[in-house]
């Protein structure tokens, strides 16, 4: 609320500056755009409404497509429920609709297929939602506020470090409870994270997409690295191959009840900065002259980074990609306002996870693939037409 | 005439150092063998037992090792030479990652368990390995062609198919009986571990062969270097020569993947060091560099039999987690 609030009393501020002041001719179309884009519901003037797009490639969309966005929302929710119904009646034992819903809805606990669906089939159906919209938002703030759009959990190599922390306690704090896991799993993302950022402040440069790229690989190679070797020598290799491969199979309802406070948080988070995301998306300068307070923008947003990716990988290990591939489809389809880039994200992200993992269940029946060597193989096109359009996109 | 007084000092020193760890090497293990007793072995006077664990364990992998390292650090050295990019390496830009797909898919293909492969099989996984690399590079090159291929673009790439190659081996893999998949991951982790004198005589052909060539080609690496307007001037076939050198680097690694599994960063890591002390003249950089390679893997192979013993960690893996850091620091240098 305070940042709200900040950003409020800057936006008057502003207001007055750019009708004041008549000279800066480029900074002051630069502002106006931002500052239409910021107030474009509750700006009559059409000047002031203009978009600012770069007509050299069109990548760069201002404009925000609320209706759009609603479209998705409302859509994207009903086909999740779809979706829900396929992912819990498809699998080794099929079960039609009319089960499906009595089992939710008619629990009775005598029934095989309803335990089916209670103890296996609704915890991983729901795991798979909250992680792929965890993992979604997460790589949304992330490319929001570095402004770096190969920026996401696992380019980052974000999840290794939770898979690395995970391994560390496999190994050396035998029965740990699973909500030592977890911490160990947000202790290991922010390890990681903090590793990457500090290669960009110490670096020459800065953190270019490619040294992003590069730093992430070599971050993850290196802790992945000392994962395995831990996990050969203090045999927990078994153990931490669950984590590694990635998936929701088996997901257990203590994780999906730990899960939903904690994506319910810190996607509600994530909402709130959503605003001042939009505002740094476009520059720390732009934002700094919007009055914004950039440095507490970003350690809350990448609070709120840790603790989705965090918890995503304690429930389901490393999935690559979704953080990269929907923020970037998602800007497409509504624009480049947070406020709704976020909840689509989340929307989008949820039901590509829980399609990649039916389609885990069936590709290989009745033996699982990893979910996550499904969302690679779907999001590395993508991620290569990002690289072939290096120098616009990137 | 100091210049070269000081290269030749140079390798003469890693060539001790080579000498001091394969001694040192050839001591420590599982069983552990005194000096004296290996000297005695070596010359033929050992216990049944030494000679078992000396020739038929401990030197086969140590050569693999020296031959390995040598090959990858010249497959590095001829990538960074070419893209003209310091961070160029065949494990980073997929190259590894194809050539390991291919040799996953032979194995699969050839139902045969990957312990006892036959004698054919061991002949035929260089090849495998080489046509994956191949095909490897040439997706790479071709999805970052675009009115030319800038470095950058090149190694976004490579890291793009790297991914997608490990998930399908991670689809494949799975599709293979236990056995097959734990000596798969395994070797793809980058190991050379089980490895006899069979694994020996069938890369020591492609080495032999390849990097003395790539050493006889290294002027053009110096000529490449100076850009393509300079070196079609002094009268090079630019494209040609800049192919054939790629062919030879894939070749090389590929060939190493087929023994030796994914083994990163040490591609990277030796050609700079190598730069670093004999100067970027590719004639005497080039050679440097395969002593370093090899010098540098059998160090990482030592430890990893002997660091977390009775456990052996995969060569790949002790590498990546020397090398990784050395990686990030060339990288914060870097513009």
């Amino acid at each position: 609320m305070i940042i709200i609030l900040i950003i409020d009393v800057s936006e008057t501020f502003l207001y007055h500056k750019i009708y004041d002041n008549d000279s800066h001719f480029e900074e002051k179309e630069l502002q106006r755009a931002v500052y239409s884009m910021i107030l474009q519901k509750r700006k009559p003037d059409n000047t002031t409404s203009a978009t600012l797009e770069d007509d050299n490639d069109g990548s760069e969309k201002i404009r925000s497509r609320p209706i759009f966005a609603s479209v998705i929302l409302i859509g994207g929710l009903a086909l999740l429920v779809i979706s829900f119904g396929i992912s819990i009646s498809l699998g080794a034992a099929d079960i039609d609709f009319r089960t499906v819903w009595s089992g939710i809805f008619q629990y009775d606990e005598t029934l095989t297929t309803h335990q089916i669906i209670y103890e296996l089939r609704l915890p991983r159906t729901l795991a798979a939602a909250l992680v792929g919209a965890s993992l979604a938002v997460s790589g949304a703030i992330m490319q929001g506020i570095t402004r770096n759009p190969l920026a996401s959990p696992s380019i980052m190599g974000i999840s290794a470090g939770s898979a690395f922390m995970i391994a560390i306690a496999l190994a050396f704090l035998p029965g740990t409870s699973y909500l030592g896991l977890m911490g160990m799993s947000f202790l290991g993302a922010g390890i990681a994270a903090a590793i990457v950022f500090g290669i960009g402040a110490f670096s020459k440069g800065g953190l270019t997409p490619v040294k992003l790229a590069l730093a992430g690989t070599a971050v993850g190679a290196f802790l992945s690295s000392i994962s395995s070797a831990i996990a050969i020598h203090y045999n927990v290799a078994q153990d931490m191959s669950f984590w590694y491969a990635g998936g929701v199979a088996g997901t257990q309802w203590i994780s999906v009840q730990l899960m939903i406070p904690v994506a319910f948080i810190s996607i509600s988070l994530a909402m709130v900065l959503s605003r001042s995301i939009t505002v740094l998306s476009l520059g720390d300068d732009v934002a700094k002259g919007l009055g914004q307070k950039t440095v507490l923008v970003k350690i809350l947003g990448t609070l709120v980074v840790l603790l989705l990716t965090g918890a995503a990988v304690s429930v389901a290990g490393t999935i690559g990609f979704i953080g990269l591939v929907i923020p970037h489809i998602t800007r497409f389809l509504v624009g480049m306002d947070y406020r709704w880039i976020i909840p689509c994200s989340a929307i989008l992200g949820a039901l590509l996870l829980v399609f990649a993992d039916v389609g885990a269940r069936m590709i290989n029946a009745p033996y699982e693939t990893p979910v996550g060597a499904i969302t690679a193989l779907i999001g590395v096109p993508f991620f290569l037409y990002l690289a072939r359009n290096e120098g616009r996109g990137l | 005439m100091q210049a070269y007084k000081k290269t030749f000092l140079a390798i003469a020193v890693l060539l001790i150092m080579i000498l001091i760890t394969f001694f040192v090497s050839l001591n420590l293990g599982m069983i552990a063998i005194a000096p004296l007793d290996v000297v005695r072995t070596l010359l033929g006077f050992g216990t049944e037992r030494d000679e078992l664990v000396l020739f038929d364990f401990r030197l086969p992998r140590m050569v693999i090792a020296l031959l390995i390292g040598a090959g990858l650090a010249v497959s590095g050295a001829i990538l960074q030479g070419v893209s003209q990019n310091g961070l160029a390496d065949p494990g980073i830009l997929g190259i590894n990652a194809g050539a390991g797909l291919a040799v996953v898919l032979f194995i699969y293909f050839y139902q045969g368990s990957a312990a006892n492969l036959g004698i054919d099989s061991i002949f035929l996984m260089p090849f495998a390995a080489l046509l994956g690399g191949m095909a490897a590079a040439f997706m790479i090159y071709t999805i970052a062609w675009k009115k030319g291929v800038t470095p950058i673009r090149l190694i976004l790439v490579g890291i793009g198919v790297n991914a997608a190659f490990g998930a399908a081996l991670i689809i494949i893999q799975l599709k293979m009986d236990p056995q097959d998949f734990m000596q798969a991951t395994i070797w793809l982790s980058g190991s050379i571990w089980g490895t006899n004198w069979k694994f020996v005589t069938a890369v020591l052909p492609w080495i032999l062969f390849l990097v003395p060539f790539a050493i006889y080609k290294a002027r053009y690496l110096n000529i490449l270097n100076l850009g393509d307007n300079i070196a079609t001037g002094l009268g090079a076939a630019v494209e040609k020569e800049r192919r054939l050198l790629l062919v030879l680097s894939v070749a090389l690694a590929g060939s190493c993947v087929a023994v030796g599994g994914g083994i990163a960063f040490l591609g990277l890591v030796a050609p700079h060091l190598a730069r670093r002390i004999v100067g970027p003249k590719h004639q005497i950089m080039l050679p440097t560099a395969a002593i370093m390679g090899a010098l540098l893997l059998l160090i990482a192979d030592t430890i990893g039999r002997n660091f977390l013993a009775p456990s052996e960690i995969p060569v790949g893996i002790v590498v990546s987690a020397i090398g990784a850091p050395y990686f990030i620091y060339l990288l914060m240098k870097t513009n």
